[in-house]
């Protein structure tokens, strides 16, 4: 109350009615950008909301909770009687026959084929690129894995399929042409520039510091790679690897083309597989919307949207680790 | 003698990560020759302009080649304006450590990582089921007219899909803007808003072209989204409205491969198909590439 009678309120500066419409055109127009960048998170929550919202007949439905039900999709069942208790994935016969379990397998079968090879590929290569390759090489080298990381996943089926499944029936004699390894080695093909771009990013990070240190030390160029470099950059490695692996669940095309599509339960890695991807791909053509089956689908879709955004959850923490320690150390 | 391990290690070391990088490029290589081999013979002016005639076992790829390039061209309009204006919110609006840019950021990411089958998924149940059904009602359709697989809605979902491809890299683009030219255009006078369309759209617009041909090459290869979204198996007619079905390159390239009646007498057929898919996805990588490393060398040398 004194302090108002001390001085005198603070005029607002008078804006001319032309430079006060200029201010609220610069308003609207950074409320519109504002509202536009709404648009990424909304589309990831419309697609979980769609996605689980066709899936919700599970639940709500009776004729779908029966033939559906939590049980049938992950414990075993009775198939006939007389029989031993068993999983199978059979929607649309007679009976249906929905067990989650052979889908799960097949996934990580196919997934496990192809982490077994893109990982250590990946992460190898990229070391050579990042800490041994003359600067002529790497700059070769980073664009090609480029052109590998464009060729659209269809193709990789297709070359899975056509080339690969032979050679390798060939040279292992598989009994079925199309398995888990055929289709993981195509996946393989589609992983391999993630692991190798993320982790070489990883790598580069490592200050320059830190190399000269242990070369000072006495160390030579592979033990600074091998025990300084690598250890540094471990966490953005383990987000490449996670990556991979959420891509390799989630791909389609190269499994639906290449696995034999069969959902058998077996640890033979020869044997034909159906992943859960490829069974929406396969089986949405002909499903009656509405159905049970239908909802199985989208469930289907439900759970492979959860699993990459945890695994993506989970690189994005390691990533910004890397760069945490980084700094902290260098710092 | 110690001495020696050391070597050995080193040396084995060094040459099995070059061994990694080696196989690599080699199957690159491999999956090149193997293609180019197949379907060089086969790729005519014909074989681009013809329909497939004999159920898919003759003629050409016309109808294919044309959906792609329709689909694509739908989905680059509509995925542009939105990625560009979100990476203008994230690099020159937003307050720094906003709450809502750090949001857009884990949602982009997170975006990037969602499989493509559930994209799908999504555009069937969002786009064919739910605009599309509101659409009918509101508009009065008797029969199945938007809530039905089309064009549209296929492109829609690919842009759903590229839109973290277009938001990383006009940021990136953005970021490449030098911030005195953004102090010297308000020092002027010139407002935020002026400062953008005038100054720092025109010098992130290599960048954004960038980002532009990557979502086009990303888009033009998926089939997963499409396969229940608007993909058609066989259509000789062109697309000719929004929610007509279209064919395209990549789904042909599944049926030929999986659903052949006669596996033998469509391999050239399709070796054909795929050598001119992956011609058209490396030459637009290409352009993307050859934009950046020519606006790379013009920033190094102009500033």
């Amino acid at each position: 109350m004194q302090e108002q009678d001390l001085a005198p309120p603070v005029a607002l500066p008078m804006l001319s009615p032309a430079a006060r419409r200029r201010q609220l055109k610069e308003k609207a127009i950074a409320a519109l950008i504002t509202a536009v960048a709404f648009t990424g998170i909304a589309a990831l929550v419309l697609i979980l909301v769609f996605v689980a919202k066709e899936a919700l007949l599970l639940v709500t439905d009776a004729a779908a909770r029966e033939e559906a039900s939590f049980s049938k999709m992950f414990l075993p069942q009775l198939v006939r009687k007389g029989k031993p208790l068993a999983y199978v994935w059979q929607p649309v016969s007679g009976v249906p026959k929905v067990s989650m379990i052979p889908l799960f397998v097949g996934t990580l079968k196919t997934t496990a084929v192809s982490m077994l090879v893109a990982v250590p590929l990946g992460i190898f290569g990229a070391l050579f690129a990042a800490e041994f390759a003359p600067r002529r090489l790497r700059e070769v080298l980073k664009p090609t894995i480029e052109l590998l990381a464009g060729i659209p996943s269809v193709v990789l089926g297709f070359f899975a399929l056509m080339v690969m499944a032979s050679f390798l029936q060939d040279t292992f004699g598989f009994t079925s042409r199309l398995n888990a390894v055929v289709a993981g080695l195509g996946l393989a093909l589609a992983i391999v520039p993630v692991i190798f771009t993320v982790t070489e990013d990883a790598l580069t990070a490592v200050p320059r510091s830190y190399r000269e240190a242990s070369l000072a030390l006495g160390a030579t160029p592979w033990e600074t790679a091998w025990k300084v470099v690598l250890p540094a950059a471990a966490p953005g490695i383990l987000a490449a690897c996670v990556l991979g692996f959420g891509r390799a669940i989630g791909e389609t095309m190269i499994v639906l083309m290449a696995s034999g599509n069969a959902a058998i339960v077996s640890a033979n890695l020869g044997d034909s597989v159906r992943s859960l991807s490829a069974t929406i791909a396969a089986e949405m053509g002909e499903v009656v919307v509405g159905s049970p089956h239908y909802a199985l689908l989208f469930f289907i879709g439900v759970e492979l949207f959860l699993f990459t955004f945890l695994l993506n959850m989970l690189a994005g923490v390691w990533t910004k680790k890397v760069i945490q320690r980084l700094k902290g150390g260098a710092g | 003698m110690k001495h020696t391990t050391r070597k050995v290690v080193g040396l084995s070391l060094v040459s099995l990560t070059g061994l990694a990088a080696f196989v690599m490029v080699a199957m690159l290589a491999l999956i090149l020759l193997d293609v180019v081999r197949g379907g060089w013979s086969h790729v005519s002016w014909q074989f681009l302009s013809q329909a497939p005639t004999d159920g898919m076992m003759g003629g050409g790829i016309f109808p294919a080649l044309f959906g792609t390039a329709a689909l694509t061209l739908l989905m680059t309009l509509a995925v542009m304006p939105v990625g560009v204006l979100t990476a203008v919110y994230l690099h020159e609006y937003a307050p720094p450590s906003s709450l809502l840019a750090r949001a857009v950021r884990v949602a982009v990411a997170n975006l990037a990582g969602v499989p493509s089958i559930v994209f799908g998924l999504f555009g069937l149940g969002f786009f064919i089921l739910f605009v599309g059904r509101g659409l009918d009602h509101a508009l009065g359709y008797e029969q199945l007219h938007w809530a039905q697989p089309g064009i549209l809605w296929a492109a829609l979902t690919l842009a759903v899909l590229t839109l973290p491809v277009v938001i990383v890299s006009t940021e990136e683009a953005l970021r490449a803007v030098p911030q005195e030219h953004r102090t010297a255009s308000l020092a002027l006078g010139a407002t935020q808003s002026q400062t953008l369309a005038r100054v720092v759209l025109p010098g992130a617009l290599p960048g954004i072209l960038t980002g532009a041909v990557l979502a086009i090459s990303r888009g033009a290869g998926e089939v997963a989204p499409i396969l229940f979204t608007g993909a058609a198996y066989f259509l000789p007619d062109l697309p000719t409205s929004l929610n007509s079905q279209f064919m395209h390159l990549g789904y042909h390239t599944y049926v030929l491969a999986t659903q052949s009646p006669d596996v033998e007498a469509t391999r050239p057929l399709l070796y054909a198909t795929v050598l001119v898919l992956l011609l058209l996805t490396f030459a637009l990588n290409l352009v993307a590439v050859l934009i950046r490393t020519r606006t790379r060398r013009k920033a190094a040398a102009g500033h």
